[in-house]
């Protein structure tokens, strides 16, 4: 299936639900638990999120230009080469007319088929459920793009210059929403979410602990029903959607 | 017998020889030996500079895995606090408006001929003001929070180590 074939089928359903779209508004903000210094990630903690696609304005990337900013990648004007780590996708029903907006990036799965592919083991996943590319080992060879059904992945084609000091990132390697590791790892959120909320006001991305059923973003997720992308293929992703 | 006695005195002879000529043979060399730049601040390193030299590598790498693999911050082997601490201004690079760490690691692995891959990706320069960790303070506040809290005896300077 390609990729656009996969967006027709994202949109299956999505009038029904872009009528629900004001809903009961709940306060999409999650405070991290912090973990301490010298101590690794654990897999008693599942990191994930919540994207309420009702509430993202297709006019605003707050969140591409704050995780941009963060992580320190730009493009060249070369819209198929440049980097990407997250995205906007704006959909339409050609029948109903209903239009919806959203962002997307590493889904962070629970099975995830960049890792299955990946010939040096570069391709990993965190004990915490955060998907990564060990840049120290990655070869180049990009097979995790193609066998990537959101297309979340990017190779770096240019020189780097001026990498943040948390966000390494060189020519020959590929690279992909780190869903900010390097903040989560010290109890912050991730900056498209931070954004979302304190810059952009939309409050439409939520971000926590799956495991925790007392965590804000478990209990949001257990009031009302939310979909994953693809859910069919079975990748388990961390990132859950409403209002597609 | 005779053989074996004969074959002991060549070897010390060897050996007397070859120690009267090392010394002569370093003494001619046209290579200059390397004199890595001073540290911008510290004066003492997290281990004492001998086993820096040897071990460096190693404990880099290392802790590279621990942080990139495991998830674990603040350890005590950083390639950020090398920027931190041995990067310095050099007027060829830059103009001088940043510190690098070229001055400091290029001396001997140039003369060792060991090329390094650490600055494909990570990047070397800090600014000349400030402790280079990152101009989010916010950041640097949570950073500094996040050490304090799990150890005690470690400070800020170990802020955001190198993933």
């Amino acid at each position: 299936m390609t990729f656009d074939a996969a967006k027709r089928h994202l949109l299956t359903g999505a009038a029904a639900v872009v009528g629900m779209a004001i809903a009961p508004g709940v306060t999409l903000i999650a405070p991290a638990q912090a973990r301490k210094a010298g101590e690794p990630a654990s897999d008693k903690v599942r990191w994930g999120l919540l994207i309420d696609a009702n509430k993202c304005d297709a006019g605003c990337d707050d969140c591409v230009v704050a995780c941009r900013t963060e992580n320190g990648w730009q493009g060249h004007d070369r819209p198929t080469t440049d980097p990407q780590w997250i995205r906007k996708v704006n959909l339409k029903d050609n029948k109903t007319g209903a239009t919806v907006s959203l962002p997307v990036m590493c889904q962070h799965c629970e099975n995830p088929p960049c890792v299955d592919v990946c010939p040096t083991g570069a391709s990993m996943r965190r004990a915490d459920g955060i998907v990564l590319v060990d840049k120290h080992i990655c070869i180049g060879c990009r097979y995790c793009m193609m066998a990537c059904p959101y297309k979340a992945r990017s190779f770096v084609h240019e020189d780097t210059t001026g990498q943040k000091p948390y966000m390494p990132r060189g020519k020959g390697t590929v690279e992909s929403c780190t869903l900010c590791a390097h903040r989560i790892d010290i109890g912050g959120t991730p900056a498209c979410v931070e954004a979302c909320g304190a810059k952009a006001g939309k409050e439409a991305m939520m971000f926590g602990d799956l495991n925790d059923p007392d965590s804000d973003i478990s209990k949001e997720l257990s009031k009302r029903a939310s979909t994953r992308l693809r859910a069919d293929l079975g990748l388990e992703p961390g990132v859950h959607y409403r209002g597609l | 017998m005779i053989h074996v006695k004969s074959l002991f005195g060549i070897l010390f002879a060897a050996v007397i020889v070859l120690s009267i000529a090392a010394p002569a043979a370093m003494a001619e060399s046209t290579v200059p030996l390397p004199s890595p730049a001073k540290a911008f601040k510290g004066k003492q390193c997290v281990e004492p500079a001998d086993v820096m030299r040897r071990e460096h590598m190693n404990f880099l790498k290392h802790q590279r895995d621990e942080t990139v693999r495991e998830g674990i911050r603040g350890n005590k082997y950083s390639l950020q606090q090398c920027i931190d601490c041995h990067a310095t201004a050099d007027p060829k690079i830059q103009n001088g408006e940043v510190r690098t760490l070229q001055p400091f690691c290029g001396a001997c692995h140039t003369y060792a001929a060991v090329n390094i891959d650490c600055f494909a990706c990570h990047n070397p320069t800090a600014p000349l003001e400030t402790s280079g960790a990152s101009k989010n303070i916010e950041f640097d506040k949570m950073i500094a929070a996040h050490l304090g809290q799990g150890n005690p005896d470690q400070t800020s300077k170990n802020a955001g180590g190198a993933q």
